[in-house]
């Protein structure tokens, strides 16, 4: 079933060493400089989890504040709206957008397609840099007097607050560029460098999620440019586009905002359901169930996510008719995602389920991104909505999608390639048991604000009624197992660098392209260019038994 | 560099490609795609236009007025003749003529400079005036009707954010003058210039919708 013109296999392993994209070259120089998509999503990744560890203090930070009505760290209700803006704005555009395209997509989607790199190597690290150029303003941000406003950045009040919100305006733009560059990046890399054989309906369908993602970073992503540039001529020049007191209009600018955002959340978690694809096939031996509709559904809740952002102004004014069609829209978008819950667990159903730590987490995010998606519904219905929206509720249900989905997804896809990126395996036990916690802590921490939120807790605020104490302590006492068990998870994945068992070069047996070439890949990917003979999920075992197609 | 070496390496053929016609299908692609996004980027601002022209109808009216429409279709035409200049120098680019390349070129850099300069004009005139953008607006002379600060907002917004189009028009056609007087194009590696062309298009094309909505309103 070996599918390659080479035999990676037969090298590496036994006798001489073979230098691998770690090693080939040496000093600080040959990464700042190194236009090698694997090194690139190297470093990606070492910046999204050092800021995914900064928004999370914040995080904790802010439950912290809440365990009591009454000041715990601060006395300062501002400092506490700094504290879960800078939380908000982090988590979104440091960590969620770049997250999975940026560091896995980065290191994986070119490999998966048998290419030597992506398309513009050079963009890919103009990317990288634009992102840290971005990243120094936002850091900018938390040195001199932070931001207040919410990561929205809701006009009017973003044009009075007196708080740094130029600085951060500045660098959402400048982040922006980094994603269209990937983006962009991405698009062409898949049309034009895939191997020999592999048609559209052999790609893995990571790289399908890949591919939606991107049209959605480039298309959405200079409308969120265009937005913020005119905040900052609002706020240098008082130009008046959004300004009431100037003839503007702040509704305009939540049109705007939520054009990009609401989009965005899809390029959040898309790549979150093409890792769950790649992972639940290969830790169930299965092939995927419903391959076309997978592919496609990504690319069509691509699509209708672009008509639907109207639902996060229910109550900004908006005409009931208009009201009507965004919340019809937005239950459309339930049905592609349906689908693919389905068919990852129609994938699971009679296949050899192995429990991993990649798995474990698969398992966590099918649960809370079900969750996630379902009280979504709620919110999407305007009756509901009006009692919902801004509550506790829409707090719980943004986390199970983008937490639960999204970074457990990104987590998950992080343990299962970790032995491709790292050439070392970590320890199975304790990776599990990090899942264990995680899932355990994420729900004590997000079910309870479920509840406080259908009760009436507004999101937002410094202090609450006593009714809501027992609940929001709940949230709070969850948010340190939570901890701990990110925690765990990052302390199990460092202890196998330093001292980890060398990784087998296919040590889940996949067969997707990323695996046929040595582990940790050599500099230039493959020795010969590889040629695609079969799907991504074709599992030798299953062939023999059952024939491709079950 | 032993593998996949089946085609003849073009100088400019980058390791990770099979063939400089790959590399060139994926720069056009690539070009394709941000030219999309730019339209999106504008799209903010003609979608502010719209906003506000259908709220203030009046302000517009007044304040087109006090734009020059003479300097406004100079500029058209100038730019216009540009893009024909440009498409004539990708033209001799396919044909690997470097020389009448960089003729046409030069020619291009030559209208989008007079555009520049047409435009400053333009904008010391309002700035002479007090007709600015949001809390800058000083005009005195008399009183139009609704948001003129507004509609100045808009017309600084879009006409400059367009200007700065221009001027990193200008920079990359300033590079492919230098890449052409060292003859790096030829029949199989024009791209560059064809994906600049693209670029100069639709800079050339967003004036020609700026111009009657600012401009010719009545
Ligand atoms: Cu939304």
């Amino acid at each position: 079933m070996s599918s390659t013109a080479i035999g990676a296999d037969s090298h590496g392993s036994s006798g001489h060493e073979e230098k691998n994209y770690l090693n080939a070259t040496r000093g600080l120089k040959s990464w700042i400089f190194t236009v090698d998509h694997k090194r690139i999503g190297i470093m990606y990744l070492g910046a999204i989890l050092t800021f995914f560890l900064i928004g999370g203090l914040l995080a904790i930070a802010v439950r912290l504040e809440l365990f009591s009505p009454d000041p715990v760290l601060t006395k300062d209700p501002s400092l506490y709206n700094k504290l879960f803006t800078l939380h908000g704005a982090i988590m979104v555009f440091l960590v969620l957008v770049p997250s999975i395209p940026a560091s896995i997509g980065n290191f994986i989607l070119p490999l998966q397609l048998g290419a030597k790199d992506v398309a513009f190597p050079k963009l890919n690290l103009a990317s990288l840099w634009v992102y840290c150029i971005g990243a120094l303003f936002l850091i900018a941000v938390i040195l001199t007097k932070a931001v207040e406003t919410g990561w929205t950045f809701y006009t009017p009040y973003s044009k009075d607050s007196a708080s740094s919100v130029v600085l951060a305006t500045l660098g959402v733009f400048i982040l922006g560029f980094s994603s269209i560059f990937t983006g962009l990046n991405f698009i062409v890399t898949i049309h034009k460098m895939r191997a020999p054989g592999m048609t559209w309906r052999r790609l893995p369908l990571f790289v399908w999620a890949m591919y939606a993602t991107s049209i959605i970073q480039v298309l959405a992503t200079p409308v969120i440019a265009i937005t913020m540039l005119l905040m900052l001529l609002e706020r240098t020049l008082g130009i008046g586009i959004f300004d009431p007191a100037l003839g503007g209009d702040p509704v305009l600018y939540q049109h705007f905002f939520w054009f990009y955002s609401h989009p965005v959340v899809y390029v959040m978690i898309l790549p979150g359901f093409g890792i769950i694809s790649e992972l639940v096939t290969v830790h169930s031996r299965k092939n995927i169930f419903g391959y076309n509709a997978i592919a496609i559904s990504s690319v069509s809740i691509a699509i209708i996510g672009f008509l639907v952002w109207g639902h996060h102004m229910f109550v900004s004014g908006q005409s009931p008719l208009a009201s009507v069609i965004f919340s019809a829209l937005t239950f459309f978008v339930a049905v592609p995602t349906a689908i693919k819950v389905l068919s990852w667990v129609a994938t699971m159903y009679g296949g050899s389920i192995r429990f991993t730590t990649p798995m474990m987490y698969t398992f966590s995010f099918l649960f809370l991104f079900s969750i996630g998606g379902l009280t979504g519904l709620l919110l999407s219905t305007l009756a509901t909505d009006v009692h919902l929206h801004d509550t506790y509720y829409v707090v719980a249900h943004f986390h199970y999608v983008m937490m639960g989905g999204t970074l457990i997804a990104f987590i998950g896809g992080i343990f299962h390639w970790w032995p491709k990126m790292t050439g070392k395996l970590y320890n199975e036990k304790w990776g599990n048991i990090s899942a264990i916690l995680v899932f355990i802590g994420f729900n004590i921490t997000f079910f309870s604000q479920f509840v406080a939120g259908t009760q009436g807790m507004p999101r937002r605020y410094y202090t609450y009624a006593e009714q809501y104490q027992p609940w929001q302590q709940l949230s709070t006492i969850g948010s340190w197992v939570l901890a701990l068990g990110l925690f765990t998870a990052a302390g199990v994945l460092l202890k196998s660098i330093f001292g980890g068992q060398r990784s087998p070069h296919n040590p889940w047996g996949a067969v997707s392209m990323e695996w046929e070439t040595a582990t940790p890949p050599i500099e230039h990917n493959f020795h010969e260019q590889p040629i695609c003979e079969h799907g991504p999920y074709d599992f030798p075992e299953i062939d023999h038994t059952m024939g491709p197609a079950h | 560099m032993s593998s996949s070496a089946h085609h003849d390496h073009h100088p400019f053929q980058q390791h990770h490609f099979h063939s400089i016609e790959q590399q060139s299908d994926s720069a056009k692609m690539g070009m394709w795609l941000f030219l999309g996004q730019e339209l999106l980027f504008f799209g903010g601002l003609f979608m502010a236009y719209i906003l506000f022209r259908w709220m203030y109808p009046d302000t517009w009216m007044a304040c087109a007025e006090h734009l020059n429409t003479t300097m406004g279709a100079l500029n058209t035409v100038v730019l216009i003749f540009s893009s024909l200049t440009m498409a004539l120098g990708v033209r001799e680019a396919q044909l690997g003529n470097n020389k009448k390349l960089a003729g046409y070129l030069a020619v291009t850099i030559f209208c989008a400079c007079v555009f520049l300069v047409v435009k400053y004009f333009e904008y010391t005139h309002k700035i002479h005036d007090g007709l600015l953008p949001g809390n800058l607006y000083a005009y005195s002379h008399d009183v139009m009707p609704g948001r003129p600060d507004l509609f100045f907002s808009i017309y600084f917004a879009m006409t400059g954010l367009h200007a700065i189009h221009v001027i990193a028009g200008i920079v990359v056609l300033g590079w492919l003058l230098k890449r052409a007087l060292r003859s790096d194009f030829d029949s199989k590696y024009y791209n560059p210039v064809e994906n600049v062309g693209l670029y100069w298009h639709l800079v050339d094309l967003i004036w020609i919708f700026l111009f009657p909505l600012l401009y010719l309103v009545r």
